[in-house]
């Protein structure tokens, strides 16, 4: 059995009296990727943004249920530590318009504070540009500011900002849904790569994209865990009906 | 430690336990983390000042409130009511009342906008209409801008010098009192100096107005001025209207440039040409002077008068700018 | 063409003539005062009217260095108190859109930006100056801080509101804390605005006088002690301005040149840093 890294237990989330994720159960093994698919609306974004406890920053929002780190309840940790361990990566690419890329890449140990030599600080920066597969085309403009980046290039820069912390789980919601399809392609590759370091939870309504990049697929329809399956086995020998549908496309 | 942080009152439970959090082996996290627990008392402290300074600004309008109020106290319960119709105002007899000065606010008040409105609204259909961009556009927005900047102390130096002799010599020609200061001159200040409230607000108005609404009226043959007239000022007159609203707040409590040319006389003014007091001139000439209780108070009881008026119109021309713009 | 459509052309034709002939009738007083200023300001200005102070009645000379003094102290310790409250309160407001706190709040910003200058001079007398018991250039600072706060608390607040809620997403997602998401991300992506907000606001309160009447007072002295009476330069020009002496109207022409000036100065600034900072995202 794998060792398993985030683990709920009958999680709910609501959006005031308006229940969007029910009862989930799920547990997420350690290096895998895990993608998260359903129609719009129908509770995975709100499911994710819960595991690194974004969903309580809009108001009105609250959530029940028991959301582990390596058995520990994240609603017990305080939302920085929380989300220092667990990265996140957003549907359109947001990088601080007001830093370099390079600042953008330490802005999580920029912006909180913490003083590190050059050398620390420029080896960081490197790390996690290769990583993020940036490195050969931003090592010759890293004091440019980010926003001139093309978007799949903000995109992978946000990935690497968000690995620069290490973090043991990496959240990403829709991250290619604003790209073009050569950007998706060397997004989606980075993907693969980072497996190797890192758990990855995918968020995407992209049913070919599940597939390509996914060890393990979460079905979610309208607030409820359908299914949870490895990948190949949900695409092709789904359990249940609803999933068949949906992958079939018979509702969308 | 007990802490609210990141939206209190959203999650079910915010208690902080991060014991396991700290054996992290890595150099730099544990610095990170360590820097952390620092910051999450900064930042529950950085959230209560932002409240206390939002809470400073209410408490400060309702301070100012209580103490026009307080202060005006005295006058309203020796002078009562009838303090606002009494038509005397005699400090050395001690009598008061404040018609004369409420009736000289508002002759010059409403002069001026009379006099202003033609010229804001052709600026404002100039720059909402005819030329929203080009040489002269910026140059009208510029002087419209200009004569916003102009300090009201300047304004009526300038109205003292200049002003003031031109309407002596025309009061001269008509056969009235040749005074030189008083209300007319007042107004021909103030109305220079409100100019740019309506004719701003008004620009934003006209350009708000959908163009397939204007391109429906060309398109059947109208022409400028009709789609002006019948599709334009139609549209935009609420907003319009608010613009003098906010022109007429500005008229009513200007002090300086009003002080300096009205004349400064208690009497009640006997046309337009003759020099009078407002509520604001009158409190400014006589507020360090004023050595009886009876008198501060009555000059404080105009400030609060003037308080509330200006409020409430300013307030009427907000709501109506907010009620337009979120049409 | 029919003579009723000539007759519709024409009228559209006399509407337009007569409408940019009343705005460009705006262009005259504002020429005609500036020409003014600057014909009967620029002669008046010489070194030692920077330099010294004025001159007692029936004395030629003397300058205007103890209003440039007490102009400069009193608007810097008025944005000194005004600058962090108005935008820490307009970060509030942005942050919290819906709150009860934040409804009053607005409000009252509202009826500050309404309230007639002359009226805070008089509370601001019952707040300081009868009190200590002596006018004091610090009340006049107060009085204009009260001016200033609701142009840079609606400054930040609008400036606040156009960024996007991703930036803050983006930097609480890396376990930022909120004060520093506020101060190091928000803030200086919204630099520009503030700072044009602030300048707005110092250029809207450099000319008040009806404040200052019962606050600074005014003082002939030069006086750098923000407890007692100090001059400023539009104090000094209403008392020179009104009062019945050549040599006094002469300061005051030359104290209205160089107020007018720095009140311009201030707005170009103002434009340009606004046109400079104007951030794309």
């Amino acid at each position: 059995m794998e060792h398993t890294i985030v683990r709920t237990e009958k999680f709910n989330a609501y959006f005031g009296a308006n229940h969007v994720v029910k009862d989930v159960n799920i547990s997420i093994p350690k290096n895998n990727v895990v993608a998260v698919m359903g129609p719009s609306g129908c509770g995975k974004t709100t499911f994710l943004r819960c595991i690194n406890r974004m969903h309580e920053l809009i108001a009105g929002a609250t959530c029940e249920g028991e959301m582990l780190l390596n058995n520990e309840d994240v609603y017990d940790m305080h939302p920085i530590f929380v989300r220092l361990k667990i990265g996140m990566v957003f549907q359109r690419p947001n990088p601080f318009p007001n830093l370099s890329i390079y600042d953008n890449v330490i802005a999580g140990y920029k912006l909180n504070g913490i003083k590190m030599a050059k050398a620390e600080k420029d080896k960081i920066v490197e790390n996690s540009l290769s990583r993020a597969a940036l490195w050969n085309e931003v090592k010759d403009s890293l004091h440019k500011k980010g926003t001139f980046l093309s978007g799949g290039q903000q995109q992978r820069l946000c990935i690497a900002r968000a690995i620069a912390m290490e973090p043991e789980v990496l959240l990403l919601d829709e991250p290619t849904s604003a790209l073009d399809p050569i950007s998706t392609a060397s997004v989606e590759e980075l993907l693969f790569e980072l497996k190797k370091n890192y758990t990855l939870i995918i968020v995407t309504h992209n049913m070919q994209q599940a597939a390509r990049v996914s060890d393990r697929t979460a079905f979610f329809y309208l607030g409820e865990l359908v299914e949870y399956d490895d990948t190949k086995q949900m695409f092709t020998n789904p359990k249940d009906t609803r999933t068949q549908n949906y992958i079939t496309g018979r509702f969308s | 430690m007990e802490t609210t942080v990141n939206n209190p009152g959203a999650t079910r439970r915010d208690k902080l336990r991060v014991t396991s959090s700290l054996q992290t082996p890595d150099k730099v996290n544990v610095r990170r983390l360590r820097r952390s627990y620092r910051q999450i008392r900064t930042e529950n402290a950085f959230r209560k000042t932002l409240i206390i300074m939002a809470l400073a600004i209410f408490v400060l309008v309702v301070g100012i409130m209580i103490t026009l109020i307080v202060q005006s106290i005295p006058s309203m319960k020796l002078l009562g009511v009838k303090y606002l119709w009494g038509k005397v105002w005699d400090p050395v007899q001690d009598i008061y009342g404040a018609y004369p000065f409420l009736l000289g606010t508002l002759l010059t008040s409403f002069l001026a906008l009379i006099i202003s409105v033609p010229f804001s609204f052709a600026v404002a259909i100039v720059l909402g209409e005819y030329y929203p961009r080009g040489w002269f556009s910026n140059l009208l927005k510029n002087v419209v801008e200009l004569i916003a900047a102009i300090p009201s102390v300047i304004y009526g130096f300038w109205g003292l010098f200049v002003l003031v002799p031109i309407v002596r010599n025309f009061e001269l020609k008509i056969g009235v009192q040749p005074m030189g200061v008083g209300i007319f001159t007042s107004s021909v200040i103030l109305s220079i100096m409100v100019i740019p409230y309506a004719a701003s607000m008004g620009r934003e108005m006209i350009r708000m107005v959908p163009s397939p609404l204007k391109e429906g009226a060309y398109s059947l043959g109208a022409t400028r001025w009709e789609v002006i007239r019948s599709i334009i000022m139609p549209y935009t007159k609420s907003g319009l209207f608010a613009g003098v609203l906010l022109s007429l707040g500005r008229a009513l409590g200007e002090t300086m440039a009003v002080t300096m040319v009205i004349g400064n006389t208690s009497l009640i003014p006997k046309n337009i040409f003759s020099p009078g007091n407002t509520m604001a001139s009158v409190i400014a000439n006589e507020f360090t002077e004023a050595a009886s209780p009876v008198y501060l108070s009555a000059l404080i009881e105009l400030g609060l008068v003037l308080f509330l008026v200006t409020v409430v119109i300013n307030m009427i021309g907000k709501r109506i700018i907010k009620r337009f713009t979120n049409e | 063409m029919g003579p009723r459509i000539k007759l519709r052309i024409g009228k559209s034709t006399v509407f337009k003539t007569l409408v940019i002939l009343f705005a460009s009738a705006c262009v005259i007083p504002l020429l005609a005062i500036l020409g003014y200023i600057i014909k009967e300001g620029i002669t008046k200005i010489n070194w030692s009217f920077f330099v010294n102070v004025p001159k007692p009645v029936g004395e030629a000379g003397g300058g205007i260095a103890n209003a440039l003094v007490g102009s400069f102290i009193i608007v810097g310790v008025a944005a000194i108190m005004a600058i962090p409250v108005g935008i820490l309160s307009g970060i509030y407001l942005s942050e919290n859109k819906t709150s009860k706190l934040a409804y009053w709040s607005r409000l009252s910003v509202d009826i500050l930006q309404g309230v007639p200058s002359i009226v805070i001079g008089i509370v601001v007398y019952f707040w300081i100056v009868k009190p200590i018991g002596s006018f004091s250039a610090i009340s006049g600072s107060v009085a204009l801080a009260i001016m200033m706060l609701p142009i840079i608390v609606r400054s930040t607040e609008e400036t606040l509101k156009l960024l996007p809620d991703t930036l803050k997403e983006a930097a609480l997602a890396l376990g930022m804390p909120y004060h520093r998401m506020i101060l190091k991300v928000i803030l200086p992506c919204g630099i520009g605005g503030i700072l044009s907000g602030v300048m707005l606001s110092v250029a809207r309160i450099a000319g008040e006088t009806a404040p200052l009447l019962f606050t600074a007072f005014g003082n002939p002295y030069l006086s750098t002690n923000i407890t007692k009476p100090m001059h400023s330069l539009p104090l000094l020009i209403f008392n020179y301005a009104t009062s019945p002496y050549d040599d006094w109207h002469n300061l005051a022409w030359g104290a209205s040149l160089i107020l007018l000036l720095w009140v311009l100065l201030l707005n170009i600034i103002t434009k340009l840093t606004t046109r400079k900072w104007n951030i794309q995202l």
